[in-house]
Order: C-alpha cells, then structure tokens, then sequence
C-alpha cells in the first residue's frame, strides 16, 4: 500500500505540476484548455505547503515530535529566499538604492547590516534557506531533546520559540522589514517574477523538490533508522535500555525535517511575491499539523494530501463563504481528531480493508 | 565486601523519593554466571532496584559497580546498556508497530548510532542470529506478525529475545511469568536456566513456585534493604521473612 | 524624628492660634498706608506696593489688584485710589462707594510686564491669607515652585497666620526654598532650609539643591549630602515602582493562568481553549454592561461587580460543556486534546465574532476603579490595585475551594487514583466535568479583569494562551502555589527589562529564557516528585 501510494503520489505530483505547466504556457489565454497563472501560482504554493506538511509528518508522524512551531523553519527559509530577492531588485526600488533595499532607506539605514551580506548571491541564499533553519532546529532540539522535553511541553515550547520569533520579526531592528516583511519582488535567478514562463517554473520546481523531499522522507523512515524513530516513539524509555539515544533519532530528523520545512518556504516566497513575521504566528504553524492529521499521521503521503485538501478547501470557502472558513477550519480540527484520527489516506485503507 | 571478583555490586545505595525511602542501604553481590531470584513485597523496592543499576534513577548514596570496575551511578541507560546490562520490563515491553523480526533486529547487538542505521542493510550474519534467537523464544511462525498483534505470553517471549539478541553480560529480568499460564511458566523457568548457561541473570519475582523452579540463590527485599539472603528453603524458613509475608 | 515634627507643627499651631487675632488688630492700626505706592508714576514702586499690600491682610487687598489686572484702578490728583465698577466707582481703601467722581480728572494706574509679573505674585500671597485651604496650599505650592526671594516677607506673614499643618509645611517648604535661591538668611537658616527640601524630596526641591554648589561649604556639603541621599531614596521608590507593575503585571498572568493551573495543571487536560474561555468572561463583561446601561443606568458603577459571578457561570458551564461533549473522548491523548481544542477555539472566536462583530467592544471603567494615588514616591493606579486585589481573592477562594469543599476533596482524589476514587463511590466523570468546570469558570473571571485593561475583542484569548502555558509550566505543573510565584516572578522580571531591551525585546528574552529553562527543568520550579510522577 505505501509504495503503491508513493508512486501514485510522485506521478501524480509531477504530472499535474507539469501537465499545468504545458497547458498554461502551450494554449492561448482565451482557449479552452488553458490553466490560467493564477491556478499555476495557487498550486505553486499548494505544493510549498505540502513539503511543510511532509516536514511536519516526518516529526510528528515518526518521531512523536508534535512541533506547533514548524512554520518558523519555513518562514526563515522563506526570508533567506526573500533576502536574495530584496537584492535582486537593485535600483529598481522606490528610492532606487542599488544596495540597500527599501525599507532600509526608509529607516535610515547607511549601509547593510552583515547578515545581509552574501545574500545577493542565489546558491548562497538558497544555502541559508537550509541552514538557517537546520541550525535553529540544530540548537533547539539539542536542548529540549537531551533533557527529555516530551509531549505536550515540548509542543508547548515550540510553539513560544515561534512566537518570540514573530514578536522579534515584527521590530525594525531586526533589519528584516518589519510590520511589512520583504516585498516588491522584481526577478529570481534573472527571469521576472511576473512572466508565466517563471511561474510554471516554479511550480514544476515545487513539484519537484516535493518529491525529492517525499523520497528522502520515504528512505528515512523505512531504514533501520526509521524502525529506532517509531521504536522512540511508541516506547521512548525502552530503547533507551537498548542502547539507543533517543535523543540523536530525534535530533537528526528534526533538523532534517527543518531543512525540508525551508525549502518550502523558499520555494513559497517568490511564488505569493511576499514573506512577513505573519508566517510565524502559531496559528500557522498548527494549522500545518492539521493538514498532517487530516491526510493520516504518520504516512508521509497523506501529509501531502491533507496540505492539498485543507488549502483548496480554504481558497474555496475563504471566497465563497468567509465567515465559515474559521468555523470550518476548527471544525476539522475536532471532527478529525475524534471521529479521523488515522486521516483521510487512514479511512480509505480500512474502508479497502473492509471490503476484500 | 568488595566489588573485586563480582558482575554486579551494590554497596549502601539509598534512594529517596520525597521522604520516601524506596531503597534504603542496600547492599548486593551478584558473582559472574550467577542466577539470583529478588523477592519482596510490593514496594519493597525491586522495580527502584533495577531503576539504579539500568540508569532510570540515579541513588542518592551508594555504589553500584558493574564488572569490578565500572560505576554505573554515573551513566545513563543507553550507556548502561552498550556495556552489556539487558532489562526486561515487568509489562512486556516490544515495539508493537514492528514485525517480531524487526524487532529483533534493533536488538541486535551492534552500532546503535543514527549515521549507521540510516545506512544498515541487513547481513547474512543478523539473519542467522535472529533465527537462532528465534528458535529459543518459539516465534517462528511469527516473523512476520505486528508484535502488537503478539498474545501476552508471546510478547514476554518476544521481549526475553530482544534480551538474548542484545547479547548481554547480564539481564535484569522482573516479574517474567506474571499473568503466564502454569505451563508457560514452566517453559520460561526452563528458558531462564538455558539462558544462565552463559549469561548472568536477576530475576524479580513474586510466583514463589516459580522461584522454587528456578532453584537458585534467593535475596528477600523488605522495605528498601535486603532482610534475608540464601536457598529458597532457608528464606522460607526464616523468622522474618515469615513475617514480613504472614505477620500483617 | 516625626514624632518631634509633629510636636513642633503642634506647637506652631498653637502659637499661631494665640497670635492670630493680635495680628489682625496690628493689621488694621499701625500698618502705613499699603495703598499709597500704587500712586506712584514709577513702574517698580507699583511693583513694590503690590507685594506688601498682598502681605499686609487688608481686607481691600484682593478687590484691588483684581483691578489692577483688569486695568480699572485709577488714581484722583488727592491721590485717592479709585476702582472702577460696572456704572460707578468705588474708593479702593475703604470699598465705599464714591459719588461725583470726574472722569477726566482720573488717571489710570498703568501696568508693564514687572507690574503684570508683580500682580500675579500678589494673587498668589493673597491667596495665601485666603479662607479656602485648598487656596491656600495651591498659593504656597506656586510659591515654592517660583521659589522666589520676593515672596520671602509674604509667606512669613502668612506663616504667621496659617492654622492648618498640612498648608504650613507646603509655606515653610516654599520659604526654604526661597531663602536658598536667594542668598539671605544665615547659615544655620539655609542648613535648616536643606533640611526642610530633603524632607519634601521630589524632583524641584533635587534641582533646588543642585543648584547650591557656590553657597558656603557647609551649606554646599549639606545640599550634596541631601542629593545623595535624596537619589538613593528615588532608586529604591524605583524598585518599588517596578515591582508594583511587575506584581501587577504577575497578577494578570496569574489570572489568566489560574484556571489554566486547574485544568492542565491538576487535571492534565491541555486546553488551547483556555484563551477563549478568558475572552467569554470579557464578553460577558460587555454584555452585563450593555444591560445594565440600558435597564439601569443608575447602577453602571456596579456592573462588573455583577460580570465577576456571571462570567464565572457562563464560562463555567461553557467548560462544562467542553469537557462533556469533546474532551472526555480524549483524555490519555494529550496530543489530540491539544488539536481538537485549537479547533473550539478557533470556533469560539468566529462565533463571538459573528455576533459581536471583530470590532473592540469598549468596557468602560467604572468611577471607583479610575485614577491614581500616590504613596511615598509610588504611583498606584487604582485599577491595577483592584486587579491585584481581585487575583489574591481568586487565589485564596480556588485554594479554599480545592482544600476544604467536599468537591475539592473529590478533585484531588480523582486527579491522584482515579480507579481508586472510583471504587470509592466517586462520580469520577461528574468530577472531571466540574473540575473542567472550575478551571473554565475562573479563566472567566479572568476576562473581567482583563477586560478593563485590554482590548475586549475576539482575539482577547490568543494573546494570553502562549503566556498562560508558559507561566503554568513554569511555576511546575500541579503546583497552584508554584503557578503563583512563577506569574510574579514573570511579571517582575518582564518589567524589569522593559526599561534596558524594550517591551517587545523584553518579552522575547523572557520566552527564550523560559524556554531554556523549561529544556533544564521540564518539571518547573517546584515539581511534584515521587515515582509515580516518573513513569
């Protein structure tokens, strides 16, 4: 059944990516079969969201690691991408700098602070976009991980470690933009961001890196260090009286998942054109791990269908309905923990059960 | 008493959970090769026993030496673990989503650290030792079986092979035929003497048929320390094991 | 030292006492003619006058420089003092009327910048003798802040008269203050002057001796002396200061979290809904508000007081609800609980939203709880005071309630061995429901406190949730008193760093830190041991 859907799901992935791609660029505006770059965009970051849930099933599903902050290791990929773009956009800006962005003119700022520094570059932005996060999670999770933070505390922590970002990402000192974020993008890797050409490139993108993504996941948990990672999470202190640290397992794919967790938001940024402290709030970060319930914990595949599910359902009801879109979300969240609580993917593979 | 020439040595380790003297001074000697049966009442302090010399708990006083040389106060469990100390928990404890195989796979003894299982293929040489184990703990028809969907007994089996796989020095075995039928406990006194052949082993018990079957050197925990030590029939004897288990 | 002051503000009393009427009597007979320099042409004789007719008590004082001010004081070729009135004129010595009176013959007195500056000095030594106390301190409080020598001869007479203790230490204030900015008096005057503004110690009497570098050493040394001590005085109010905002910020945690020590804390329930709770008691606030407004409006004062046992209910029994319908399937699933109850609360807030609108609702704060005291050098404003006073009352009754109610008794059974309370005849589901209950009902009453310092809106909740957790977890999980120095603890410490990093850098250190520690001590500061927490 699980390499079964993992196939469906890479072809799928990838074929609709792709098959999108082709339509939106091959067929006129006005005929039939064209996507118009709006749905291309719209399934762009549908994608990036689903490389978030898959970070996400990846701790949660596997390790036990339920991290109510994981949307800061996609927004500080999402920054480290938006960094570069700031850079991108040269004199292009309202005050025409050519190095410092906007927002820095507009603070006074005289040159650029020396996190800025490098950014300019793709391959060293893109670079950050993992590492910042990895060394986050890196430094988090050795801390919380060696004393034995579990459950509900450590659930509980991640999600005060998001919020003081949020809070720390929305002072002007922090030389990130602010209130506003970083916005305005002009061009990536020197295609514009406004042509479709570079939006379905990007969405192909996303498409990919979330299958790559989904096979490391996939190779991870079904090696013999996937086995240790559902060993710690079902019983904890019994592999420890094997001679396992916990500890490392843990570590390991929390900073795995953190890194894949930046990818997506680095792939998110140039996409929706923006990235703000609004990405850290933890509203965000828990909404991710409904997805993740909603498509079935701890199946990597149906992280990727929950992501799909909850946002199409949001763009939907967001603008048909807006008034029921909060009643709506927080009735997943109950109905899918009560009623759901192995997810979508869980329900079909007992109804299947059921039947043969 | 020294620790020169014993596997396991306790010497005056106390523990005190909150004015609660869960072990209180205990002394024990545990020579290589050695089956000991611990018996006790309930709170006597056995499971705290195994706590300390596993690195659950840490005493407040006292040693607690492993091999003549090696203090186990200062070390955590999977450390405790790598030097060759195996624990089999009292409910039996395996990793129910994994196959039985599985199962004896992370046992095996072996690198334990993430860089290498992330690569580990399986070896012919783990094969042929989990066959082996499996022919001790009669789950051949279980390979392929969730250890979950085990029954009670077939997972204290289970759990008694991830101890073998770990190819301990010494095991801690508590309470291993609780809730067993009578000719289930029969197979596992059975199963612990094959063991002993090369293997030290303490077993906490409270089925005293049970540890009449074992036939070894018996220490009667009381109240954090040990009120009397030696056959099954000198304990039984003994004027205040007699009360301890009959006075109140 | 007080003791001794106070003899000796008696004492004046009396002898102002025996000397007053005496005075009054000097007043009208031996005085020269007060009025007489108002005649004069030159601008600083004018001046003159008006400072000793303000000193001299006479009874046509005040009609008279009231007239100068408004430039209806003229004088006749006989030198008589004339004050205009609407249609006639009236001698200014003796306020009677005057018939005949040539206007062409009259000639104003003319007033300049000194004499306005003059006139004003003047009301105020008038207001010095006036019968109204409230005057009279406000009078000798403008004269210590002027603290102007010329006034010097004015407050002396009216020391003379002044019977009331308070008003009297205000006029030997202004006198200190005015005999050390100027450079009258001996030396043993000015020390006793230095004496007398370290006494009052604000920040006017500090710039005062600041200002004392080039009067004789001693008084130099003195005034130094009384800088210092003056300084350390001001550092220890401020300490004091900040540990009452931080105690006052400690008691808004604590009320936030206290329901929150109930339900996670001794039933282990992990409730995001926790904020929303809190919000629905602000709500409810509002509501009883708008009734009572409409229904009584004579009664508005006291409609909080109503809001604190209805919020208690209303949340209360929403809880109640929670506990029955949702969370009851869930207990030994904490991470479940946690989603399901995100998504009440996310439920709960577009409900409120949907019938309040998104908009902040206004709760108005009623007379009792507005304003601000001094105490010392503390500035204590009233309804942080009564939000204090109302955390320790919740405090004590939640205690109460778990120690010495039969309900308590029955929570901490089924919280410590449930199966056991079971077996004991305990309606274990009833408790889980009450208790649930409780801790709901007081996060209610929190919304009333927290209602008059916050915004009531939808989002009310949200931004006490990650706080709430934070100081439960941190005091250490089961442990209400351990909920409470952790609050304060919080509170404090924020408040201290606010004036060094910031409000907003502020709180981020305190979360890091709190995170940091939470990783060293996952139990918190006071956790409950034994074996059985360990397993």
């Amino acid at each position: 059944m699980s390499r079964v859907s993992t196939s469906i799901c890479i072809l799928l992935v990838l074929g609709i990516a792709i098959g999108m791609a082709a339509l939106n660029l091959g067929t006129d505006a006005g005929s039939a079969a064209h996507v118009s770059t709006y749905w291309i965009s719209l399934v762009g970051k549908y994608l990036c969201f689903a490389i978030l849930a898959l970070a996400l099933d990846l701790v949660w599903g596997f390790a036990g690691i339920l991290s109510l902050g994981h949307a800061a290791f996609f927004a500080l990929g999402g920054y480290a991408m938006g960094m570069y773009l700031m850079r991108q956009i040269g004199t292009r800006g309202v005050y025409g700098n050519a190095i410092l962005p906007d927002f820095m003119v507009f603070l006074n700022y005289k040159e650029l602070p020396w996190f800025w520094h490098g950014f300019d570059n793709p391959a060293f932005a893109i670079l950050m976009a993992m590492l910042v996060p990895a060394v986050l999670a890196l430094i988090f999770g050795f801390f919380a991980f060696r004393s034995r933070v579990t459950g509900v505390y450590l659930s509980i922590i991640t999600q005060a470690l998001t919020f003081a970002l949020l809070l720390a990402f929305f002072r002007n000192d922090m030389g990130f933009g602010g209130n506003n974020g970083l916005t305005d993008f002009k061009d990536m890797f020197g295609y514009s961001l406004q042509s479709d050409a570079t939006r379905s490139g990007l969405l192909v993108a996303s498409a990919i890196f979330l299958v790559l993504c989904l096979l490391v996941a996939r190779y991870v948990v079904t090696s013999r260090f996937g086995q240790v990672l559902i060993a710690v999470r079902d019983t904890e202190s019994r592999t420890r009286f094997l001679g396992y640290r916990p500890e490392s397992y843990k570590l390991f794919v929390f900073v795995l998942s953190a890194i894949m967790a930046g990818i997506g938001g680095a792939l998110y940024v140039p996409q929706v054109g923006i990235i703000n402290p609004g990405e850290f709030a933890p509203a965000g970060s828990i909404e991710a791990v409904i997805w993740v319930a909603v498509g079935g914990r701890g199946t990597l595949v149906g992280a990727i269908l929950g992501a799909i599910l909850v946002n199409a359902g949001k763009t939907y009801l967001t603008g048909a309905f807006p008034e029921i879109w909060l009643f709506a979300l927080g009735a997943l969240f109950i109905l899918v923990t009560l009623l759901l609580p192995q997810g979508v993917l869980g329900l079909l593979q007992s109804m299947r059960g059921a039947k043969s | 008493m020294s620790a020169i020439g014993s596997l396991l040595y306790l010497d005056g380790v106390s523990k005190n959970f909150d004015g609660f003297k869960a072990i209180n001074n205990l002394s024990l000697m545990l020579a290589p090769g050695e089956m000991r049966a611990v018996i006790g009442p309930n709170g006597a302090g056995k499971t705290t026993m195994m706590d300390i010399i596993t690195g659950k708990t840490r005493p407040d006083e006292g040693q607690v030496i492993f091999g003549a040389k090696t203090d186990l106060t200062k070390m955590d469990e999977p450390a405790i673990a790598a030097l060759g100390i195996g624990r089999k928990f009292q409910k039996p404890t395996v990793f129910e989503p994994l196959t039985v195989w599985d199962n004896l796979l992370l046992a095996l003894a072996g690198d334990r650290r993430p860089r290498f299982t992330l690569w580990a293929r399986e070896t012919d040489e783990e094969r042929a030792k989990i066959m082996n184990i499996l022919d001790t703990i009669r789950l051949h028809n279980n390979i392929k079986a969730r250890a979950g969907d085990l029954s009670h007994g077939q997972k204290q089996w289970l759990e008694i092979g991830m101890l073998l796989a770990q190819e301990p020095q010494l095991l801690l075995v508590d309470e291993p035929v609780a809730g067993m039928t009578d000719s289930e406990t029969e197979q596992t006194a059975e199963l612990l003497r094959e063991i002993n052949k090369t293997r030290s082993v303490v077993v906490v018990e409270h089925d005293m048929a049970f540890v009449r079957a074992l036939g070894v050197k018996v220490t009667v925990l009381h109240e954090g320390s040990v009120l009397s030590e030696g056959s099954i029939d000198f304990v039984s004897q003994d004027q205040k094991v007699i009360e301890v288990y009959l006075g109140r | 030292m007080t003791a001794l002051r106070h003899i000796l503000a008696v004492l004046l009393l009396a002898l102002a006492l025996i000397s007053a009427p005496a005075f009054e009597a000097r007043a009208d007979d031996d005085a020269a003619d007060p009025f007489a320099g108002l005649t004069s042409q030159s601008f600083d004789d004018v001046a003159q006058a008006l400072t000793a007719l303000a000193v001299s008590g006479n009874k046509q004082a005040g009609p008279t420089v009231t007239a100068l001010q408004n430039e209806a004081l003229f004088v006749t070729p006989d030198m008589a003092l004339l004050i205009k009135t609407d249609d006639s004129y009236v001698n200014a010595r003796t306020g009677e009327k005057v018939a005949d009176v040539n206007e062409d013959d009259l000639s104003p007195v003319r007033v300049n910048n000194a004499v306005r500056a003059a006139i004003e000095a003047a009301k105020g030594g008038l207001d010095l003798v006036s019968t109204d106390v409230a005057a009279r301190a406000h009078a000798a409080e403008q004269l210590f802040a002027s603290h102007d020598a010329a006034a010097l001869p004015l407050l002396a007479t009216a020391l003379i008269a002044e019977k009331d203790a308070g008003v009297r230490a205000i006029m030997l204030q202004a006198q200190a203050a005015a005999l050390l900015s100027s450079d009258t008096g001996t030396e043993a005057e000015q020390l006793a002057a230095i004496a007398t503004l370290r006494a009052r110690g604000d920040i006017e009497s500090k710039a005062l001796l600041g200002s004392l570098h080039d009067k004789s050493p001693a008084v130099a040394a003195a005034a130094a002396a009384a800088i210092s001590s003056l300084n350390q005085l001001e550092q220890i109010w401020g300490v004091a200061q900040g540990v009452f905002y931080g105690v006052s910020l400690g008691s808004v945690l604590l009320l936030a979290a206290a329901g929150l020590a109930i339900t996670f804390g001794v039933m282990g329930v992990i409730n995001m809904a926790h904020g929303e709770m809190v919000m629905l008691g602000a709500y409810t606030t509002y509501t009883v508000q708008s009734v009572i407004a409409s229904v009584a409006p004579q009664w508005a004062g006291l409609s909080i007081l109503l809001s604190v046992p209805l919020a208690f209910l209303v949340s209360g029994l929403v809880g109640v609800l929670i506990e029955r319908c949702m969370i009851r399937f869930l207990y030994g699933r904490p991470l479940e609980t946690l989603l399901a109850t995100w998504g009440l609360s996310l439920v709960l807030q577009q409900a409120i939203r949907s019938i309040f609108g998104s908009s902040n609702r206004d709760v108005l704060t009623p007379a009792w709880m507005a304003g601000a005291t001094r105490l010392g050098g503390l500035t204590i404003t009233y309804n942080r005071l009564y939000i204090i006073i109302f955390a320790v009352i919740v405090i004590a009754a939640l205690m109460a309630v778990l120690r010495y109610t039969a309900l308590g008794l029955r929570m901490r059974a089924v919280t410590q061995n449930r199966r056991m309370a079971a077996a004991m005849g305990i309606r274990t589901p009833w408790i889980d429901a009450l208790t649930f209950g409780l801790g709901s009902g007081v996060a209610g009453m929190a919304g009333v406190a927290l209602s008059q310092i916050d915004n009531v809106s939808p989002n009310l909740g949200q931004s006490y949730i990650i706080d709430s957790f934070m100081v439960v977890v941190f005091g250490g999980v089961g442990n209400l008193w351990g909920t409470v120095v952790s609050a304060m603890t919080l509170g404090i410490v924020n408040k201290f760093l606010e004036p060094f990093a910031g409000a907003v850098l502020g709180k981020i250190v305190v979360l890091v830190a709190l995170i940091l520690f939470i990783q060293r001590k996952p139990r918190g500061m006071f956790p409950l041991k034994g074996r059985a927490v360990e397993q």
